[in-house]
């Protein structure tokens, strides 16, 4: 490893210009695919059910959906999971309300023993009615608003507004392109998902905060340097420990990802995402905006919030 | 920074080795931990559903059908109370939850009578005595009844709190092992089944409401497909529990109810052989149950559960022992399944499934492994990459992660809060980012050599520096990770337990037992550079 991260004296506030045009790019495309194509939201969110089996030998998918087909389930998917005897069935919410969803489990379950030929272990059954999944969907809005709203109060207390709310846009930055890279990608956005974005929230977070506890000891330290060149020296002062904690994270998280199962991939996408989106945006996002809030200068070596003491 | 009073490093030992006695008990099988001393905690990690396999229902008391049961018995006494006031009842009509009809003829001391008649309707569940529970409302001669806020409040709160105790006899009797049975808000059940993967059986028994009526049928009548609606008044139209194209017309009057039951059981027909099940009233049962087994003679007695006849026999003498038995065509199964159900007594209102998560127990012990052997392997990444970018420090940081784990699992298993795969995955990211604050120590270490500092207070100011920002840097992660766990449930609450742990030890370890053996490093060791390459 030859490449040197201490001592950098990378511009990242030259760049700050096409990184925000780039920043904002991704952000209106992952709105427009919002719209376009939206979110291929999980039974946890639009309700239905899923059912995981396992069969002893391997079978036709072809058969499955014609056997399920003739039940008049409305629309029904059906598609290999891990490995080729593992089969994931998803049947869409049953008309009728929250008491008709469980015929939809026998029916299937009825169909599925009579029509393969061979031992069916079910793995897994999930029935989320439209009740439980109406309150999911706004629990998990409700969640990440909260989390957003608490970390621009704690920076707000902590540093100043000004920081608060650049780390504030950052954060909604990360937020909206993993949601965008869920549209892009049509990966099933079910209840972890959430708790994924919640996780990035919390990481992202805390590498902005990093970065922007090393802007106020620099702003302390050299009173009269250019804004442009205390914030290129603050990002690449707490460069390398940016990097290598974002490696450890993805060392882990990769680890989970080709090792943990099926059931865990989306979350561990999710995360992977957010981890390398949330270590950009605090680069090249958090930190070069502080030059246009107006972050005061006149920090006292003294004040209830020195991070130096 | 560097020193530490013998007091520090006795506590720091003790939390460690307390971490290490809470966490041992997971690498031993029930069987071993058996024979362990008493005074060794024996308690291992407590696993959700998702990974030891089991079934999550949450269920909710169909609240409406409380109120609807109890507009209708009002409306029976108000019919009577109208006709004996001779109030024409032609237009007297139940509209969502309230009566209406029209007259002009209600004096002030009918609404009166009319208020009271709540008081009778509904002793048994309002302790208030004397006080009316309904809004009459007259808008010009149009008279709307209905039952007020605090009525409906109490009634739904008490059907919750009968259902509930009913749903856990239900259970209780199947034998499930270590089941959990909770209300959640004011109408919904949540019920945890651990090692129960088709909860097929449990799922139908609580789908029944099991309300036993013994009806007489009424023959001066018969179904007729072409007017599948033409009843005689005060009789019903019923299709039996076997065979839904079969119909009987059965008289509304019910003459004993499944309250009256003490008991029943499953057994066998002594003649042919048939699983049945027999019953047995208590006092007031045995009454009725005789007097209408005098009375009917010859005439068929309809056995009817849920709306739906089980059977219709013809009764051939009196019954005045107070017991019977009743035979529809079951296998063994069903009249075991039907005897539980009667012995358990009836909802006072169905129950609807909400939402249903069950694992098969071959899932949840895939799921573990394959946790296993990502944290493993994501871990030996984490130490090797840490050796190599930190040489010696890396070393002290990798025994903190190691600490560390031991210390989540030791903590985990001492509150018995439950692991879940997401809280595996939590687990998973606690390595990648416990390691976090000793990256910032020893940037910040190397920063203060890079600025010309002696080797020991390089040390004491990269640890006094950073401590603020790991404060900070770790405080956003505990609030999101606080926010999930009070909006989430189920397995994904578990992510947040974990990676609420993990912040918590990590920051821990790298204070106090890291700190402790690079001081011991720095200061016993007195090596001539710190050992970190500035070359990464």
């Amino acid at each position: 490893m030859k490449f040197n991260l201490n001592n950098t004296k990378i511009p990242f506030m030259s760049a700050r210009i096409g990184a925000f045009i780039f920043s904002v790019f991704l952000v209106v495309i992952s709105f427009g695919l919002f719209f376009y194509s939206g979110l291929n939201f999980g039974i946890d969110f639009k309700g239905g059910t899923l059912i995981e089996i396992e069969t002893e030998e391997q079978v036709d998918l072809g058969e499955i959906r014609t056997a399920l087909s003739s039940l008049s389930l409305g629309d029904v998917q059906v598609q290999e999971f891990g490995s080729s005897n593992n089969i994931l069935i998803r049947v869409e919410q049953q008309l009728g309300g929250d008491s008709v969803q469980q015929n939809a489990v026998e029916v299937v379950k009825t169909s599925l023993n009579e029509s393969l030929h061979t031992t069916v272990n079910y793995r897994r059954t999930e029935v989320v009615g439209p009740k439980v999944s109406g309150e999911l969907i706004k629990s998990g809005v409700i969640a990440i608003v909260v989390a957003v709203f608490a970390m621009l109060i704690y920076i707000w207390f902590r540093f100043e507004w000004q920081f608060s709310l650049g780390a504030v846009l950052a954060l909604i930055h990360d937020v909206i392109l993993t949601i965008g890279v869920f549209c892009f990608t049509q990966l099933e956005f079910n209840l972890p998902i959430i708790a994924a974005i919640l996780a990035i929230v919390g990481y992202s977070m805390n590498d902005t905060v990093v970065v922007y506890d090393r802007v106020r000891e620099n702003l302390r330290k050299h009173r009269s340097k250019p804004i442009d060149d205390l914030l290129n020296l603050s990002i690449n002062e707490t460069l390398s420990r940016t990097i290598i904690t974002s490696i450890t994270t993805l060392l882990a998280l990769v680890s989970l990802y080709i090792f943990g199962g099926s059931v865990i991939k989306g979350f561990t996408f999710a995360m992977i995402w957010g981890v390398i989106v949330g270590t950009y945006s605090s680069i090249f996002v958090a930190a070069p905006l502080l030059k246009y809030l107006d972050v005061k200068r006149e920090w006292s070596t003294t004040s209830a919030v020195d991070s130096t003491k | 920074m560097l020193y530490f009073s013998r007091t520090k490093i006795l506590l720091i030992f003790l939390a460690i080795f307390f971490a290490l006695l809470f966490a041992f008990p997971n690498i031993f099988s029930e069987s071993h931990l058996k024979n362990f001393p008493s005074f060794l905690p024996k308690q291992k990690v407590n696993l959700g559903l998702d990974l030891q396999g089991g079934s999550h229902l949450l269920l909710e008391v169909d609240t409406n059908e409380i109120i609807k049961e109890r507009i209708e018995n009002l409306s029976f006494d108000l019919r009577r109370l109208l006709k004996k006031n001779d109030i024409g009842l032609s237009n007297l009509k139940i509209d969502n939850e309230s009566i209406i009809f029209f007259s002009s003829q209600v004096t002030s001391s009918l609404v009166k009578e009319i208020e009271d008649l709540s008081i009778s309707n509904s002793q048994s569940i309002m302790q208030i005595s004397g006080r009316t529970n309904l809004i009459v409302q007259n808008n010009n001669n149009e008279f709307i009844i209905s039952f007020n806020e605090e009525f409906i409040k109490q009634s739904v709160t008490s059907a919750v709190n009968q259902s509930l105790e009913i749903v856990r006899r239900r259970i209780d009797e199947l034998g499930t092992r270590e089941p959990s049975i909770q209300k959640q808000g004011s109408s919904r059940i949540i019920i945890q089944l651990p090692g129960l993967d088709e909860p097929e059986r449990i799922k139908s028994l609580l789908g029944k409401t099991a309300k036993l009526t013994f009806q007489l049928v009424d023959q001066t009548a018969s179904y007729d497909p072409n007017y599948p609606k033409k009843v005689p008044i005060g009789s019903e139209i019923l299709e039996s529990d076997q065979n839904p194209k079969v119909k009987y017309v059965v008289k509304k009057r019910i003459m004993v109810g499944g309250e009256n039951l003490v008991d029943a059981q499953p057994g066998f027909d002594t003649q042919t052989n048939e699983p049945i099940v027999t019953f047995r009233f208590d006092r007031i049962g045995a009454k009725k149950f005789g007097k209408v087994t005098q009375g009917n003679i010859g005439k068929p007695f309809a056995i009817v559960l849920d709306n739906k006849v089980i059977t219709a026999p013809v009764i051939r003498d009196a019954i005045l022992g107070g017991s019977g038995q009743i035979s529809g065509g079951f296998n063994a199964e069903e009249a075991n399944d039907l005897a539980i159900l009667l012995r358990a007594g009836a909802l006072p209102a169905p129950l609807i499934i909400l939402e249903e998560r069950s694992v098969g127990p071959d899932l949840g012990a895939d799921s573990i492994s394959a946790g296993k052997y990502a944290a493993i392997i994501g871990f030996i990444a984490v130490i090797i990459f840490m050796i190599v970018i930190y040489r010696f420090f890396g070393f002290f940081a990798d025994i903190a992660l190691i600490i560390n784990l031991i210390m989540v699992l030791g903590i985990l298993s001492l509150l018995q809060a439950t692991l879940t795969l997401p809280g595996i995955a939590g687990i998973i990211l606690t390595i990648g980012m416990a390691v976090d604050a000793n990256v910032l120590i020893f940037e910040r270490i190397k920063e203060e050599i890079r600025n010309g500092s002696s080797m020991i207070s390089s040390v004491e100011n990269g640890y006094k520096r950073a401590l603020s920002t790991i404060l900070d840097a770790n405080i956003t992660t505990l609030i999101a990770a606080t926010i999930l766990f009070f909006m989430a449930s189920g397995p994904v609450r578990g992510f947040s337990i974990t990676l609420t742990i993990g912040i918590f030890t990590s920051v821990f370890t790298a204070f106090t037992f890291t700190r402790f053996l690079i001081s011991l490093y720095v200061r016993k060791l007195k090596p001539s550079n710190v050992g970190l390459p500035d070359e990464v």
